[in-house]
C-alpha cells in the first residue's frame, strides 16, 4: 500500500473532564480507502476521542484538518457537513419515526417546505438497497432488529457524501451473519474511496477487516501499526500495557475436585424451583468455594434462575433451601439477610446509581442491609470503600468521582464491590464481563477465583462458554428454558462437550 | 496466545412497534367519543341534533387552541403550565388596550405578540439555562397571573364595536351556526397539523421528543425547535386569549383558571404520549370534542353538579395513562 494524503489528522488532541484527563496529546490519521481500527481498553478515550471527531465534544488541545483544511466543528451537524459521518455505539435513532424518516430526518426532500414523502421513501430505499436491506422504509425503526437498525443507521449516515465514516462498536450486538453483512458493506464502501474508523472489541474482526489500527492506552496513543504487522499478541500486549499470562494462570491453578467441594450441605439450593413461562422447574445446590457455570443461550432461562434464587421474581413451585434450611424469599431484601448477593447483567438500567459517587455506589448495599435506621459511619465508609478501590484496582481511584465518568469495566468492578463489601455467601454474577475489555476481564476472572478460594460460593453466569469453562467447578447447561444437565468440569469436559450439551439438550 | 470468542448468537428482539399499536391511543379516543355521544343521544332528548356538536365547539374554540399549541410542546416531551395565566393576561390586555381607545387592529397583533414572546422566553430559559420546562413554565404562569391583578383586580367590559360583531357573528350553514372563533380554531387545527406532518420542523419535534440525545447527534437542531415549541404554545395561549376575550367580552385576572391542566388532560386524552415523540393533533381535537361532550351531557342531565365534569375528566385520564403504559410497556 503506498503512502497516500491522509483525508483527516488529527494532532495532539487533549481532553479533560473535570477530575479525569481523558485524552492527552493523541494522534490520529485515516487514509481513504482505508479501515482503520481504534483499539484500546474501555477507558482508554477511544469514545472521548470519537466524540471530539464527530462535534459532539470540543477538544481543548490539538487540531484536526480534514482534507488539508484545519477544520473546528461546533457540533454533529457541522461534522457531517463536513463528511465526518458516525454511528455510535448505542444507536443514536429515533424509534418513535419511520425507518425512511431516520435515513433522511434533517436533510429530507422539501418542496415549498413541505416534506415530500414519496421522494424521502424512495431516497430510503435507495440507500438502504446499498446495504442490501430490503424493508418497508415506511414502518417504524422500533419494529425492526438491532442489526436491522445498525444498518439504518450507517445508511443514514451514508446519504451525507461522507468522506469518513465512524463505526462505534458496530458489531456488539450483531450475530455473526449479520457481522459478515456488515463486512461486506464495509468493504464496498472502503472500494468508494470512503475512510472507516472502526472501533470494536472483538480482536478476531480487526484483523478480518482493518489495514491500519491505532491505539489507546490510558487516554494516551501507544502507535500506529498496520495490521498485517502487529500480531494479535502484539496487539493485546500493546492495550493492556502489561503481562498476558494472567488468563492463563487461572487456567493452570489446580482446580479442587467438585467431590470434595460438594461435601456437606449446599450454601443455597434449589429443589424443583420453577416459575410458570420463566423457567421448567431445576434443582441446583451451590456449596461453600464452589463456583457453578451456567451456560446456554442468550434466552435460554439463566438470567431467570438468577432472579428466582435472589428473590428477585418469586417461584410458583419448589422449594430453595440455605444451609438445609427450607426459606421462602419475599423479595431481594430477605435474599440479601440470607447473605445472597446478585450482580444484574445490565449494570446501567439494573445496577448503578450514575450520578452518586463510587463510594456512595459502593455502600448502597450496605447501607440497605443495616437498615436505613442504622447509617453506616463515615469514616468507616471511606476504609472500607479504600480498601475495596484498591483490591479491585478501581481506576480512577478517587471514591468521590461520579460513577457516570467512570468506564465499562470500572464500573463493573464498582458493583462488585457494592456486594463484597456485605460479604454474601453466595455471590450470583449475571454477564460480569459483557462489553469489558481483556485486561478487566482477566481481573475479574482472577477475582472469582479468589473469591471462590476464599470460601464464597459463586453462580457465574457468562454468554462466553470459555469463561465459563475456564471458572467453573460444575457447569449447568440451559435450554430453552429448562435446566437440561450438570457436567463436572473435569480434564474431559471441553467446548465442544458443552455446545454439544447445549445443542442436543444433555443427550450426550 | 488466541482468544477466540464464543459469544452465542443474539435472539431476534421482539417486534417493539406494531403498526396498528401507534394508533391505538387515537383509535380508543375515538371509540371513547363514539360512545358517549350515543349514550347522549339514546337517553336525552334532543341530543342529537348537529348543533350540539357545533356548541362544544363554539364554547371550546380557545380551549382547542391552547391544547393545539400544548400539543407541540407535549410531543417534545415538554409541559407548558403557562398557557392559562398567559389566556388570562391576554384577556386583560386586551380589554384594557381597547378600553384605552387603541384600535383593533393594533390590539390584535399586539395581543399575539405578547404570548408568543412569553413563550419565547419560556423557551429561551429552558434551553439556555437548563431549567425544566415544569420549573419554567410555572414561574411564567405565575408571572402571567400576577400580571393580570398588576392591572386590574376587577373585570374589565369590552365595548369596541369590532370586538363585539366578532363575538356575536353567527356563520350560518343550512341550519346550524357556528362562531368566527370556531373557524380560526378550525385553521389553526389545520395548519398545524400540516406542520407536524409535512415540515422539517414538525418532525424534528417528533425527533427531539423520540429521544433528544439522538435528534442531537443526527444533526438536528434540538435548542431551536425546543425553543420554538415554547414560543408556540405562547403564540396558541395568545390567540386562545383573544377567542375567549371574544367569548366573554371581558378581560379577568380569573378567566382561565386551571385551563392549562384542561389543555394538557385534552392533549393526553388524545391519546399523546406525556413522554413525547407519539401523537397526532387529530387527537388533541378528540380530546377537546371529549372534555366538551363530558360537559354537555351532565348539563343534559340537569342533576348532577358541574364538578361532575371534573370527576369524569380525572377518571379518563387515569383510564389514558393506565392505556399509555400499556402501549410503551410492550415497546420495551
Amino acid at each position: 500500500m503506498s503512502e497516500r494524503e491522509p483525508v483527516l489528522v488529527m494532532r495532539g488532541i487533549g481532553k479533560r473532564f473535570p477530575g479525569v484527563v481523558a485524552l492527552d496529546g493523541v494522534d490520529l490519521r485515516l487514509f481513504p480507502g482505508e479501515v482503520h481500527a481504534l483499539m484500546g481498553e474501555n477507558g482508554a478515550g477511544k469514545s472521548t476521542l470519537i466524540k471530539v471527531l464527530t462535534g459532539a465534544y470540543h477538544h481543548d488541545q490539538g487540531d484536526i484538518t480534514l482534507g488539508g483544511e484545519p477544520v473546528a466543528f461546533a457540533g454533529p451537524h457541522q461534522a457531517q457537513q463536513a463528511g465526518i459521518s458516525t454511528v455510535y455505539q448505542e444507536i443514536n435513532l429515533c424509534p418513535n419515526l419511520s425507518v425512511a424518516e431516520n435515513v433522511l430526518i434533517g436533510r429530507a426532500p422539501t418542496r415549498f417546505g413541505r416534506i415530500r414523502w414519496s421522494a424521502m421513501r424512495r431516497r430510503a430505499e435507495e440507500l438502504l438497497a446499498r446495504l442490501q436491506l430490503s424493508i418497508d422504509v415506511g414502518s417504524d425503526l422500533g419494529a425492526h432488529s438491532i442489526a436491522v437498525q445498525q444498518l439504518v443507521a450507517i445508511a443514514r449516515a451514508l446519504d451525507v457524501d461522507a468522506k469518513v465514516l465512524v463505526l462505534d462498536e458496530p458489531t456488539s450486538s450483531l450475530d455473526a451473519s449479520e457481522v459478515d453483512q456488515l463486512f461486506r458493506v464495509m468493504r464496498g464502501l472502503k472500494d468508494d474511496g470512503i475512510a472507516i474508523l472502526f472501533v470494536t472489541h472483538f480482536l478476531d474482526q480487526v484483523y478480518e477487516i482493518a489495514d491500519r489500527m491505532t491505539v489507546l492506552r490510558n487516554g494516551r496513543r501507544v502507535g500506529e501499526y498496520r495490521t498485517a504487522e502487529l500480531s494479535q499478541l502484539d496487539l493485546v500486549a500493546a492495550m493492556i500495557g502489561k503481562e498476558l499470562a494472567a488468563l492463563e494462570d487461572i487456567e493452570e491453578a489446580p482446580r479442587r475436585e467438585v467431590a470434595a467441594l460438594e461435601r456437606g450441605t449446599p450454601v443455597v439450593s434449589a429443589d424443583g424451583v420453577g416459575r410458570a413461562g420463566a423457567i421448567a422447574p431445576f434443582s441446583l445446590g451451590i456449596h461453600k468455594g464452589e463456583v457453578v457455570g451456567l451456560a446456554g443461550l442468550l434466552g435460554s432461562g439463566r438470567t431467570e434462575i438468577a432472579r428466582l434464587l435472589f428473590g428477585a421474581d418469586r417461584s410458583d413451585q419448589g422449594q430453595i433451601a440455605v444451609d438445609g434450611t427450607p426459606v421462602t424469599f419475599r423479595g431481594p431484601q430477605s435474599a440479601m439477610r440470607h447473605g445472597i448477593a446478585y450482580c444484574p447483567e445490565n449494570r446501567r438500567t439494573d445496577g448503578l446509581v450514575e450520578e452518586l459517587t463510587v463510594r456512595e455506589n459502593i455502600v448502597l448495599a450496605l447501607q440497605a442491609a443495616r437498615g436505613w435506621a442504622r447509617p453506616v459511619p463515615r469514616g468507616r465508609q471511606d476504609e472500607l470503600v479504600g480498601r475495596f478501590v484498591k483490591a479491585l484496582d478501581i481506576r480512577p481511584a478517587d471514591p468521590e468521582l461520579p460513577v457516570r465518568n467512570l468506564s465499562g469495566g470500572n464500573q463493573q468492578k464498582v458493583l462488585l464491590a457494592r456486594w463484597l463489601i456485605t460479604e454474601p455467601r453466595l455471590m450470583i454474577l449475571d454477564e460480569p464481563t459483557r462489553g469489558i475489555d481483556v485486561g478487566a476481564k482477566a481481573e475479574i476472572q482472577r477475582l472469582v477465583v479468589e473469591l471462590s478460594d476464599g470460601g464464597m460460593a459463586v453462580l457465574f453466569i457468562s454468554a462466553e462458554l470459555e469463561e465459563v469453562l475456564r471458572l467453573s467447578h460444575k457447569v449447568a447447561v440451559l435450554r430453552d428454558r429448562r435446566l437440561v444437565t450438570e457436567l463436572e468440569n473435569t480434564d474431559g469436559l471441553d467446548l465442544d462437550r458443552v455446545m454439544a450439551a447445549i445443542a442436543s439438550g444433555g443427550a450426550t | 496466545m488466541t482468544k477466540v470468542e464464543t459469544r452465542l448468537p443474539a435472539p431476534t428482539v421482539p417486534r417493539r412497534f406494531p403498526l396498528r399499536q401507534k394508533y391505538l391511543p387515537v383509535t380508543a379516543t375515538a371509540v371513547l367519543i363514539s360512545l358517549m355521544y350515543g349514550l347522549g343521544v339514546i337517553n336525552y332528548p334532543g341530543f342529537s341534533d348537529t348543533q350540539i356538536v357545533l356548541n362544544i365547539f363554539i364554547d371550546n374554540a380557545f380551549l382547542l387552541v391552547v391544547a393545539v399549541g400544548m400539543t407541540f410542546v407535549i410531543l417534545t416531551g415538554g409541559i407548558d403550565l403557562s398557557v392559562g395565566a398567559v389566556v388570562a393576561l391576554t384577556t386583560m390586555v386586551v380589554a384594557l388596550l381597547l378600553e384605552n381607545g387603541w384600535p383593533a387592529a393594533v390590539v390584535l397583533p399586539v395581543a399575539l405578540l405578547m404570548g408568543a414572546t412569553i413563550g419565547l422566553g419560556m423557551g429561551l430559559m429552558i434551553h439556555y439555562f437548563e431549567v425544566q420546562p415544569f420549573i419554567a413554565t410555572l414561574a411564567g404562569m405565575f408571572l402571567a397571573r400576577g400580571l393580570c391583578y398588576a392591572i386590574s383586580t376587577t373585570s374589565i367590559g369590552i365595548d369596541d364595536p369590532f370586538w363585539v360583531r366578532v363575538a356575536n357573528a353567527q356563520l350560518w350553514v343550512g341550519g346550524w351556526f357556528i362562531t368566527i372563533s370556531v373557524l380560526v380554531a378550525l385553521v389553526v387545527v389545520l395548519i398545524a397539523a400540516y406542520v407536524l406532518a409535512y415540515t422539517t420542523f414538525g418532525r424534528d419535534v417528533y425527533a427531539v421528543g423520540g429521544n433528544p440525545q439522538s435528534a442531537m447527534l443526527m444533526g438536528l437542531r434540538v435548542g431551536r425547535t425546543r425553543i420554538a415549541v415554547y414560543t408556540i404554545s405562547g403564540l396558541c395561549s395568545g390567540l386562545g386569549g383573544v377567542l375567549l376575550s371574544f367569548y366573554m367580552l371581558s378581560g379577568y385576572g380569573l378567566h382561565a383558571s386551571g385551563m392549562e391542566l384542561d389543555a394538557i388532560a385534552a392533549v393526553v386524552i388524545g391519546g399523546t404520549l406525556l413522554t413525547g415523540g407519539s401523537g397526532y393533533l387529530l387527537g388533541t381535537v378528540l380530546g377537546v370534542l371529549v372534555l366538551g361532550l363530558i360537559q354537555t351531557i351532565i348539563t343534559f342531565q340537569g342533576d348532577l353538579s358541574s364538578w361532575w365534569t371534573k370527576i369524569f375528566i380525572g377518571l379518563f385520564l387515569f383510564v389514558f395513562i393506565v392505556l399509555q403504559r400499556a402501549v410503551t410497556r410492550r415497546r420495551r
